[in-house]
């Protein structure tokens, strides 16, 4: 389990992180959405213990990163697939990382095959490597010392369609183990195929959090008609708020029967009715973000 | 399914629960260390290039000295030069390149404890030390015999064990002292030109302003670093050459490595 509790972090007058508090449970995916400069690296590395917060704490199974006796063994990092010795093959970043964890060398074997990292590429120096092999050896890095708890910042990052797959059904079973992952995105599609629960950060602070059920039931119901101006008015009527979208759909926080009945009562013939799945949620996303997005004007 | 694998997930933390709760011993922060200064090219060839330039450094001896010099001194002579640049070259990478490389990104998350890795590196970069100076002087030893029995001339050992000790003792504050502007710069070229800076630049300065100024000349054993450091090589240390060395390394060792020290403890690796 991660615990974060109000977590500041100041650089000179700009906030980064704005007293930031959710917590990632054990059994759950926990995905941390949000824009470009959200603040999403900077509470994970405040996790980690590589920036000193402001203020504020985060723990990781009730303790703080510091204070693990040895915390490969119980918390697998990644926040940046590129930050490893250009000078290393991967087999070795993986030996050094094994040998202070105190793990038989047999383990990095086993991790290499598990990302599928032939023998060659193992003993390629890092230099050498693409994308999306520094990435799966970051995700055997991260893996190692078979944590419990998982942190990883942008973990698709440059992994091909068959990787990205692949780190999905990874990452599911370490949760239906009982593990407890936290993975950030700036893609919602990526998010919302593997967590279990979603806390959405703009500009530092948090701006929804809750189950990914709950947060698609709260995104409401989507319905269209050839008439949708006639339609959104007799929902006005209804005293049920709604909003007619450029494309003539009419969104609202009503649930579809309800929205079905007003229609039936008004007359209007329907041509769609149902509940905002996975589009809705990306409306909810960038609503809930346009205020602190860059593209907030346009948005 | 979920209640059968949280329980092999628990299983999982049961067996490991002898490590996990044990923490990192030190023995083994300074091994790992130890082995990241070998484990990439440029360390590798650093560390192969102490015994290539010590064997070129008693080869030209053997080759270009004259008879009457060919003594245990001059083949040490030789070999000190090229060691005093690439030894402080292994202490400035195995600390600056956890920042210009970022590999510090999982070196401080698998022991999120910086002062305990810094000294790791430090017991490392003198361990190194001390071994690359003991093969060095080895490979001049083998040059003194080989030499002498080439030119028919005696061989002479006029290098005492003490001398021996103080030189290999102003290798390793060469060594320190490029560790110190690692830790104080955290970036590699800049750490570097600073060891070429402090070496080469500032003995030159000092010396002119020791030549033009009486108060520097006065204060210079004392002050000067370089100037100190120089009287382990010549192998005549008196009680009073030792009290200069230890208040100009207090100087530029000491204070500078634990500010430097104080500002990487607090500051973010990313
Ligand atoms: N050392 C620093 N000094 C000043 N500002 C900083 C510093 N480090 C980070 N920031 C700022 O903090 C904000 C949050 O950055 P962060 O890297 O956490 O964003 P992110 O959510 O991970 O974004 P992305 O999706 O692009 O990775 C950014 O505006 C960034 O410029
Ligand atoms: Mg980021």
């Amino acid at each position: 389990m991660i615990t974060v509790d109000s977590l500041t972090k100041r650089y000179g007058a700009f906030t980064a992180v704005d007293d930031v508090s959710f917590t990632a449970e054990g059994g759950r995916v926990t995905g941390f959405l949000g824009p470009n400069g959200a603040g999403k690296s900077t509470t994970m590395r405040v996790m980690v213990g590589l920036t000193p917060p402001t203020s504020g704490t985060a723990r990781v199974s009730g303790r703080l990163f510091s204070d693990l006796p040895n915390p490969g063994l119980e918390v697998g990092v990644l926040l940046d697939a590129s930050a490893q010795h250009a000078g290393r093959t991967g087999r070795e970043i993986l030996n050094i990382a094994a040998r202070t964890m105190g793990l038989p060398r047999l383990r990095v074997e086993e991790m290499l095959d598990r990302v599928s990292l032939t023998e060659k590429e193992a003993d390629r120096r890092v230099r050498n490597y693409s994308l999306g092999m520094r990435q799966r050896l970051g995700i055997a890095h991260a893996l190692l010392g078979d944590p419990t708890v998982l942190i990883l910042d942008e973990p698709a990052n440059g992994l091909d369609p068959a990787g990205i797959r692949w780190m999905r059904d990874l990452l599911r079973s370490y949760a239906d183990q009982g593990g407890t992952v936290l993975l950030s995105s700036h893609l919602l599609h990526e998010i919302e195929v593997i967590a279990d629960d979603i806390v959405v950060i703009g500009n530092g602070k948090i701006v929804a959090q809750g189950t990914k059920n709950d947060l698609l039931a709260a995104a409401g119901t989507v319905v269209r008609s050839a008439a949708p101006s006639t339609l959104a008015h007799a929902l006005e009527l209804a005293g049920i708020a709604s909003t007619l979208g450029p494309d003539g759909a009419v969104r609202t926080q009503a649930d579809a029967a309800r929205v079905g009945e007003v229609a039936l009562a008004a007359g209007v013939a329907l041509t769609e009715l149902r509940p905002a799945d996975g589009a809705g949620l990306e409306e909810m996303f960038l609503e809930l973000t346009s205020e602190t997005q860059r593209e907030g004007a346009a948005a | 399914m979920s209640t059968v694998t949280a329980n092999s997930m628990d299983a999982v933390r049961e067996k490991k629960s002898p490590t996990v709760d044990q923490r990192i011993p030190t023995s083994r922060v300074v091994a790992v260390e130890l082995r990241k200064m070998f484990d990439t090219r440029s360390g590798f060839w650093l560390m192969m290039s102490v015994a290539i330039t010590a064997t070129l450094a008693t080869g030209a001896v053997i080759l270009w000295a004259p008879d009457s010099e060919l003594t245990y001194d001059t083949f040490a002579a030789a070999i000190g030069f090229p060691m005093s640049v690439i030894l402080p070259m292994v202490a400035i990478l195995s600390v600056t390149s956890e920042w210009t490389q970022r590999s510090g990104l999982s070196t401080f998350t698998l022991v999120p404890h910086r002062g305990r890795v810094i000294g790791a590196k430090a017991v490392g970069a003198v361990l190194v030390g001390v071994g690359s100076m003991v093969v060095a002087m080895a490979i001049g030893a083998l040059g003194n015999i080989v030499g002498t029995a080439i030119t028919g001339t005696p061989t002479i050992w006029d290098d005492s064990f003490l001398h021996l000790s103080e030189i290999v003792l102003a290798n390793v504050l060469g060594m320190l002292i490029g560790f110190m502007l690692g830790v104080v710069i955290r970036n590699s070229a800049g750490a570097i030109v600073g060891y070429f800076v402090f070496t080469l630049v500032l003995p030159t300065l000092s010396g002119l302003l020791a030549a033009n100024a009486s108060w520097w000349h006065d204060a210079q054993a004392w002050v000067d670093f370089n100037f100190a450091q120089g009287g382990l090589f010549d192998g005549e240390m008196a009680s009073r050459d030792w009290a200069h060395l230890a208040t100009a390394t207090m100087i530029w060792l000491v204070i500078p490595l634990a500010v430097g020290l104080r500002l990487m403890l607090r500051s973010e690796v990313k």
